[in-house]
Formats: C-alpha cells, sequence, structure tokens
C-alpha cells in the first residue's frame, strides 16, 4: 500500500484587497482571496471543476501599477499587490461587458448573467434594437476575415434556430455566449472526447463539430457533461426545452433528489430534478469528489426506465 | 480518447501533398499518442500543403490530417475555421486577394474593385476576395495571386489596374516581381537597409561580401555574456510597438533553468500600413538568419522559428533559400561556424489572421492551435513556445542586433535619442511622392519624415497622418513638429507602433477610413474575449450610424459610448488587439473633428 504524504503546506503571502490586507497561499487566484474577504465577485465562464479561461472579462479587478484591468478568476495573488474590486474603471467594465452580451446573446436561460445585467445597471438597449436573425446555416458559412456591412440601425446579435438533431439534448447557440465551458469539459478537463471545439473567428466564432456535422455523426457520446456546464440554457435537456417551449417548465414545482446512480459501481451521486412526478433532467453536484459535477450518458439520460411498466 | 475519424477521403494529389509535409503514412499506425501529440505543429503546414494543391482545405484533406497527426476533427476544423486564409468549401484553383485597407483606399482600390464587380463574374476558374492590408502599401492598390497546383504560384501585385487585375485572374501575372521603393538606395549612414538594393538577396557569397556574418563570428568571441552587455547597453527597444528593452529579454530566457530554449522571429507584420520587415526579408534575408543565429547561440536555444505571414511569398521563398544556404555551408545546423553550436531555423508561414502577431496567440498558432492569445503573466520568456522559454522578437528588432554587436553599443547610440537609440523604419504610404520604407534616425520630425518622402503629392499639405497603423493613432497637421522618438510621441498620446507613417490629404475622405479600420478590428478580434469580440462589431455599428448621419439619440451621446466602448475595450480586454481597437478612431474624434462635419 503507497502512503500519501501530506503536500508540504504552501507559503503564505499577503495582499491588499479594497483596503483590507488578506493572506492566501502561494498559487491562490485574486477571485480565491477575494472570495476569503466575502468579496463578491462575479464570474460567468469561470467554474470550479474547470481550468479558468478568463475570457468573460466580468471579474476582472483593478491591480495598481497595471496598465489593464486583470481577470481575477485566472491571475495569480502576488505578495504586496494592491487590489481595488469595486474602483470605477472596474464598474464601467462589468457594466459594459454586461451591456455587450444582453445585447448579443439571448439570457432568457440564464439567471446568473440576467442577475448581472441588474446588478451593475446595464442598459443593453444602448446600441439599439436587434436585428434579425441569421438564418439556419449562415453563421457556419462566414468565412473568417469578411463581414457583411452592418444593418443601419440593429445591434447584430448570435440569434439563430435551434439545433435539433438528436433525441438527448439541444444546442441554442442564439444563447450562447462563449465560454469555452462546454468545449473544457468535453476535452481535457473532463471526458476527453473532444467532439466540440471553437471555430470560425471573432462574432462568427461558434461552438462546432468538426465541418459542423450534427451530433450524432461527430464524437459526441452523449455524456451531457457540456450541458451539466452550461451556464446560458444554451445546452439544454430535450425534457427541459420541450417543457419551456409548452410553457410547462416550472422550476418552483421541481424537486431535487439526490442519489447514486444504479448502473455500474462507481458510485456518481446524481441529482434528479422532478416536476409533476416525473424526472425532467439529472445532474451532478460540482463539488461531489466522485464526479466532479461530470457524468456519463447513463447517469445523464438513463432514467426514463423508472417509468417503465416492465 | 476516442477519436473518430471524417468519413471523406482525401483525393491522391491532396494525399502526395500532405505526405510530403507529414512524411509517408506509416504502414502500421503509431501505437503511441504522445508521439503524435508532439506533431501537432504540423497542423498550419499541412493544412496549407492542401489548400495550396486544389485550393481549398476539402473534408477528405482535413480528415486525413487530423488522422495522421491525431488531432480531434472538431479540434482540426477549429484551426483551420480560424484563419481567413483557409477555404473550407469548394473554390476555384485561382484566387485574387485585393487589399481594401486604408492604404490602398488612400489609393483608390475602391474604383478598382467596383470594377471587379461589375466585369468579374464567379467562375470554376477564378475568384477575387477583398482582403485586409497586404504590406504592399507602398505599391497600393495592391493583391496577392494565388493559383493552386503542382507546383501552386503565390505572387503580391503591386500597383495594381483593373485591367491588370482581369488579366492575372484569366491569363496569370505577368511574370515580374512586384518592384519595392527604395528611395534610399546608395545613401550612406544606413545601418538596417545598409544591403537593401545592393545585395544579391539569393546569395551567401554577396552577403558575406557586404559584411554579413562578421556579426556572429564577434558573438561567438565575445560569447553571450559580451552580447547580453552589448545589447544592454545599447538600450534596444523592441520595435513591434511594445517597446520591451530587449536585452533583458534575451537575458531572461539565457539565465532560464529549463531547457529546450527557443528563438521565435515574429514575422507576421500585419498592422494595416506596415511593410519594413517584409522590405527586410525580400531584400536581405541573411540578416534576419544572422541575427536569429547570435539569438540562438546567445541565449541558448537549438531552434528558431519564423512565423511569417502568409502574404509574402517572395519573402517565404528568399528566407527558405537563405536558411538551406546557411545550413548548407555550416552557419546553421550542429556546428555553426564550426564552434560547436547547434542551431537551426524553421519557417512557418500564418494563414491570414492580424491576432496572430500577438506574441503569445503567435506561439499558439505556431503549436498547431487556434492563435488566441493568452493572459500575461506568464510571460514568453517563462512560457513560451511548447511551454518552453522563448525569445520572440520582432523581424527590425532582430535586424538590429548584427550591428550592436559588430560596432558595440556606444556606436549603436551614436545616433537617435536618449531614450530612443538608434533608428528606425518608417513605411511611409499613402498620398506621398514617394512612398517607401525610410531608415531614419529615431528623433527626426513628422514634417522631416514626409518630406523626405518628396512630400504631398501634388505639393498639398497633410491633412490627417495615422501613425503607427490601424492601432495607432492619427495626428493632423499641427503635429508636423512631433518628433518621432518613443519618449516624445508617448508624451503626446501617441505611438510609433510598427512605424506607420500613413499620409492623407484632402483629396482622401477620412471617414471612410475610419469606418474601413473598425471593419478591420471586426474581422480580425479571434473571438476569445466579450470586449473585444463584441466591443469590435458595436464600434463598426456605431462608426457606420455616424458616418451616415444617423446617430441613436444625439451626437454627444454617440460620441460618449464610442469612448466607452473604447475604454473598456482597452481596460478589459485579453490582448493589445482589442486593447487598441478604438485608437485610431478615438484620436480622428478627438483630434480630427472626425463626424462632427455638417453638425451645428
Amino acid at each position: 500500500m503507497t502512503v500519501r504524504l501530506p503536500l508540504a503546506p504552501a507559503r503564505a503571502l499577503e495582499l491588499s484587497i479594497d483596503g483590507r490586507t488578506v493572506s492566501v497561499p502561494e498559487g491562490a487566484s485574486l477571485l480565491d482571496a477575494c472570495r476569503q474577504l466575502g468579496i463578491d465577485v462575479p464570474t460567468l465562464c469561470h467554474a470550479p471543476n474547470l481550468t479558468p479561461v478568463n475570457v468573460c472579462r466580468v471579474c476582472v479587478v483593478e491591480v495598481e501599477g497595471a496598465r489593464t484591468l486583470v481577470p481575477s478568476c485566472s491571475r495569480r495573488a502576488e505578495a504586496g499587490m494592491v487590489v481595488k474590486t469595486d474602483s470605477e474603471r472596474v464598474r464601467l467594465a462589468r457594466r459594459l461587458v454586461m451591456e455587450l452580451l444582453a445585447s448579443s446573446v439571448d439570457l432568457s436561460t440564464a439567471p446568473e448573467a440576467s442577475s448581472f445585467v441588474e446588478r451593475f445597471g446595464a442598459r443593453p438597449d444602448r446600441f439599439g434594437p436587434p436585428a434579425p436573425a441569421a438564418e439556419r446555416g449562415e453563421r457556419e458559412r462566414r468565412q473568417p476575415g469578411h463581414h457583411a456591412a452592418p444593418r443601419p440601425g440593429a445591434a447584430e446579435t448570435v440569434a439563430q434556430p435551434v439545433k435539433l438533431d438528436n433525441p438527448l439534448f439541444v444546442r441554442d447557440l442564439g444563447k450562447c455566449m462563449l465560454c469555452y465551458k462546454c468545449v473544457e469539459a468535453c476535452g481535457a478537463d473532463a471526458q476527453n472526447t473532444f467532439a466540440i471545439a471553437v471555430a470560425g473567428r471573432g462574432f462568427d466564432a461558434r461552438i462546432s463539430t468538426e465541418l459542423d456535422v450534427p451530433l450524432p455523426d461527430s464524437a459526441c457520446v452523449f455524456c451531457g457533461n457540456c450541458i451539466g456546464v452550461c451556464p446560458t440554457g444554451a445546452l439544454m435537456f430535450q425534457s427541459e426545452h420541450q417543457l419551456r417551449a409548452a410553457g410547462q417548465w416550472d422550476e418552483a414545482q421541481q424537486s431535487q433528489t439526490d442519489t447514486v446512480c444504479s448502473y455500474c459501481g462507481v458510485g456518481c451521486v446524481i441529482t434528479l430534478h422532478a416536476q409533476g412526478g416525473r424526472i425532467v433532467k439529472a445532474t451532478s453536484p460540482h463539488d461531489s469528489e466522485v464526479t466532479g459535477g461530470h457524468l456519463c450518458i447513463k447517469g445523464r439520460f438513463g432514467w426514463g426506465f423508472v417509468r417503465s411498466r416492465d | 480518447m476516442d477519436l473518430r475519424a471524417l468519413e471523406s477521403l482525401p483525393s491522391d494529389v491532396e494525399r502526395v501533398a500532405i505526405d510530403a509535409v507529414l512524411g509517408p503514412e506509416p504502414a502500421v499506425p503509431s501505437a503511441s499518442w504522445s508521439s503524435a501529440q508532439g506533431r501537432r505543429h504540423l497542423l498550419l503546414p499541412a493544412l496549407h500543403a492542401a489548400q495550396a494543391r486544389v485550393g481549398f482545405v476539402s473534408p477528405g484533406a482535413l480528415g486525413y490530417i487530423c488522422q495522421r497527426l491525431e488531432v480531434a476533427p472538431a479540434e482540426g476544423f477549429g484551426v483551420a475555421s480560424f484563419y481567413a486564409l483557409f477555404a473550407l468549401g469548394v473554390r476555384p484553383p485561382v484566387a485574387l486577394h485585393v487589399c481594401d485597407d486604408i492604404a490602398c483606399k488612400a489609393a483608390g482600390v475602391d474604383h478598382l474593385i467596383d470594377g471587379l464587380t461589375r466585369e468579374v463574374s464567379a467562375s470554376a476558374e477564378h475568384a477575387w476576395h477583398r482582403s485586409p492590408c497586404l504590406g504592399l502599401c507602398e505599391q497600393a492598390p495592391a493583391a496577392l495571386y494565388t493559383r493552386a497546383g503542382d507546383p501552386p504560384v503565390e505572387r503580391g501585385l503591386g500597383r495594381l489596374t483593373l485591367e491588370r487585375a482581369i488579366a492575372a485572374l484569366r491569363t496569370g501575372p505577368i511574370a515580374v516581381e512586384p518592384a519595392p521603393a527604395l528611395p534610399q538606395r546608395g545613401e550612406s549612414g544606413l545601418r538596417l537597409l545598409v544591403r537593401v538594393g545592393h545585395v544579391d538577396p539569393s546569395s551567401l557569397d554577396d552577403y558575406r561580401a557586404h559584411g554579413g556574418y562578421r556579426a556572429l563570428r564577434r558573438a561567438l568571441e565575445i560569447g553571450p555574456a559580451g552580447v547580453l552587455r552589448e545589447l544592454a547597453d545599447s538600450g534596444l527597444l523592441g520595435r513591434g510597438g511594445a517597446l520591451f528593452p530587449t536585452g533583458r529579454k534575451w537575458e531572461a530566457v539565457a539565465r532560464a533553468t529549463t531547457r529546450p530554449r527557443y528563438v521565435v522571429c515574429n514575422a507576421d507584420e500585419s498592422e494595416p500600413g506596415t511593410f519594413k520587415d517584409r522590405v527586410l526579408m525580400e531584400q536581405d534575408p541573411y540578416a534576419l538568419v544572422e541575427a536569429m543565429t547570435i539569438a540562438g547561440v546567445t541565449v541558448g536555444a537549438e531552434r528558431g522559428f519564423i512565423y511569417l505571414r502568409a502574404e509574402y511569398p517572395l519573402a517565404a521563398e528568399r528566407l527558405t533559400h537563405a536558411v538551406a544556404q546557411a545550413r548548407l555551408r555550416g552557419l546553421l545546423g550542429d556546428d555553426v561556424l564550426g564552434r560547436g553550436a547547434r542551431f537551426e531555423i524553421e519557417i512557418r508561414r500564418g494563414a491570414g489572421a492580424y491576432v496572430c502577431g500577438e506574441e503569445t496567440a503567435l506561439l499558439a498558432s505556431i503549436e498547431g492551435h487556434r492563435g488566441e492569445p493568452r493572459s500575461k503573466p506568464p510571460f514568453p520568456v517563462e512560457v513560451g513556445l511548447f511551454g518552453k522559454p522563448t525569445v520572440i522578437n520582432n523581424v527590425e528588432t532582430l535586424c538590429n542586433v548584427p550591428f550592436i554587436v559588430e560596432h558595440g553599443a556606444s556606436a549603436y547610440r551614436s545616433v537617435g535619442t536618449a531614450g530612443s537609440p538608434g533608428t528606425r523604419l518608417f513605411c511611409v504610404s499613402g498620398r506621398v511622392e514617394q512612398p517607401g520604407v525610410y531608415e531614419l534616425a529615431m528623433g527626426v520630425t513628422l514634417g522631416e519624415l514626409i518630406a523626405r518622402a518628396g512630400g504631398v503629392i501634388g505639393g498639398g499639405a497633410p491633412a490627417a497622418v495615422l501613425l503607427g497603423g490601424a492601432a495607432g493613432s492619427f495626428v493632423g497637421k499641427a503635429s508636423l513638429d512631433l518628433r518621432l522618438s518613443f519618449e516624445d510621441t508617448k508624451r503626446q498620446g501617441v505611438t510609433l507602433g510598427s512605424g506607420v507613417v500613413l499620409v492623407l490629404d484632402d483629396s482622401v475622405p477620412l471617414e471612410p477610413i475610419l469606418a474601413r479600420i473598425a471593419a478591420f478590428f471586426r474581422d480580425e478580434s479571434c473571438g476569445q474575449c466579450v470586449p473585444c469580440r463584441v466591443g469590435t462589431v458595436r464600434q463598426e455599428e456605431l462608426i457606420t450610424r455616424l458616418a451616415k448621419r444617423q446617430p441613436a439619440g444625439s451626437l454627444a451621446g454617440e460620441l460618449g459610448l464610442l469612448r466607452e466602448l473604447g475604454q473598456v475595450m482597452r481596460d478589459a480586454s485579453i490582448c493589445g488587439l482589442g486593447q487598441t481597437a478604438s485608437s485610431a478612431i478615438e484620436s480622428a474624434v478627438e483630434r480630427l473633428g472626425a463626424f462632427r462635419e455638417g453638425e451645428p
């Protein structure tokens, strides 16, 4: 038997955040340091079970001496740093980032992002009414380095038809804020399937399979870990999508039951969400030691048998 | 990892072209995943080979490349679809990429494009496309001609007319290279351009006859410590625009505790209006090879990469030849100059992405990933190419090194200003009599520089000058006394950037130029971070409203929104692209009163 030795304790370092001194272990992020002080720094693309990609920029803070704001989720705390989390510059950046997101992405099923729009007083309508949605396949055909001239008076969005190509989940990329979480969960951070990646460039960048083939023709194994990390509802269980379409989705009426998946011996913790006596989706707590929030196709989708008469 | 291959197969000619880059397919598939992962950096070269053979990257070619390199097809597609010059749908073999960027606009390319729209219809044989700046600004209007085949043809076309554009599309380009304007040829006191126009760019002997390789010899005599000392004392600052002291960069890598280390030359010169590095690489390619070799032996790197923008076919050809000649003559390889040092250079070509000029994006691109920048720190001197300590310098920066090593720091500092020692290459284009690259001591005034370029066409006065490119800023004629040094420009809140001096007169309306700059950043944003990805779209929409005199609400409100967008892109974007995307536009509003004409 191997004996696991305790890791050497990380050295502590001290920094100042909003005038308060905090001591954190070496290697901690500024976000960790802020949270240790109870400072509520907003994040969108950050997830505790994924590598930080620092793309949403809503977690930016001001570090004395730095030319630009820095992303707190990925910037390591350094001894002697003087950090401001609520300066004029930080507030402007957060407000505008939410205005840019909310003016281009449908946040109607993204409760956290929507709450930030409110919290920062963002007014996405400042950029004008949304331009008409793209037709099916139009965004996929765009060539990087070229784009159609802006439609006068309208704000371009990523609105487009929902992709329905499999019985288990839908991809509504009009709701995608390009946080990269699904790509990470599909790739090296969890599933190691690499069925999806970011394709295209700039505003036309999108999450895609190879050559935009439907999911069943791709390497997708339908583990649903992409749904598990999606913060906007762009990736959604068919069950939820259909109930929403019928106006019957009602989270207030839902129960959540933690249980252990019955399929194999790993013992994954799953949370079954039920509405009206029916399971409507399955998740796993991201702090579960067994799953880290990730499941496989059986735990994620294989609960139809519960209501089988056989 | 369970890779699923694309079902389409490559054609025989595609397979041969790809195998020429990747080597023949092994009879037994590689059992080692890690060995294939180590070849992901061949993704771009393989995609180039496929496209150069048939004119586009077919599903079969993409699938075959991904299979050979054991890259997930979704990731391979993500990379290929990132670059403007890779076409993933069927395209005709002949393509003409016509530059409609700022310098070519100032030269009236819009008429030419109207003509092409009118007279050239889509065909199975050829197609033309609009292109961002091709770095041929002194020969504006310009285009890049490509013809797929074996061998493929790629050529930059300068001083383009509608007739020549149509003729090129139909019968191929006439067989002359674009003649670069070398206005200072024969002048004394030149350092970077001293051989340009005199030396035969294909001849290593001629390069040596003009003083080449004396600096490398000297570098080996005085050793790494000596080179680092001269470099530090010279005060050389990076010419890519960020002004980082080159000596400190080299020293950090030389002192790194990890190996291997790399030297990377940033030859992705894509800042609109910039063409100096192209002239250096085309006219004096051995100088860059020598400079990189000095870097390699100084910092203890055994491999160097030149990341060259795809739009420079002549530079690619001449550098490839120069590297091969240097290797043949023992100036590269296992035993450089017989002194036991090992150094190799590989040339990697971009594929149409301005953002790859950002150093971390450039490194990602070489590694076979999307050209997405990452947050710094860590800086490339610690975590660079393949995660290893890396010196990454611009072409012009590197080409300053041989002079410093050969003649010493004090000789280097004998011209220029205290804060900006040495000379600088200025890319003068637009409405001047003699556009071209000018090497002048730092501290020359803007007015003197324009006068050196023959002044404004027809003897008029400049109405506006764009300094530093699309990421730079506009100044008006009140700034003709501005001294072009790092410290003077900084004091004025402008930048020399990549050395762009684009001169506009009253014949060129400013607002379409600003609209083109806004469109450029919208096109070139990598798309990672929200401020840049959406901010550049909103900025272009705003500029369109202002140019049409259709503000949403009051003009003051719109200009306020423009400033807010600018500040947040500057403050919260990951990299320099987003951070400078509003710079030129904001400067034109502030200094030149853009969009206010016709307002009460």
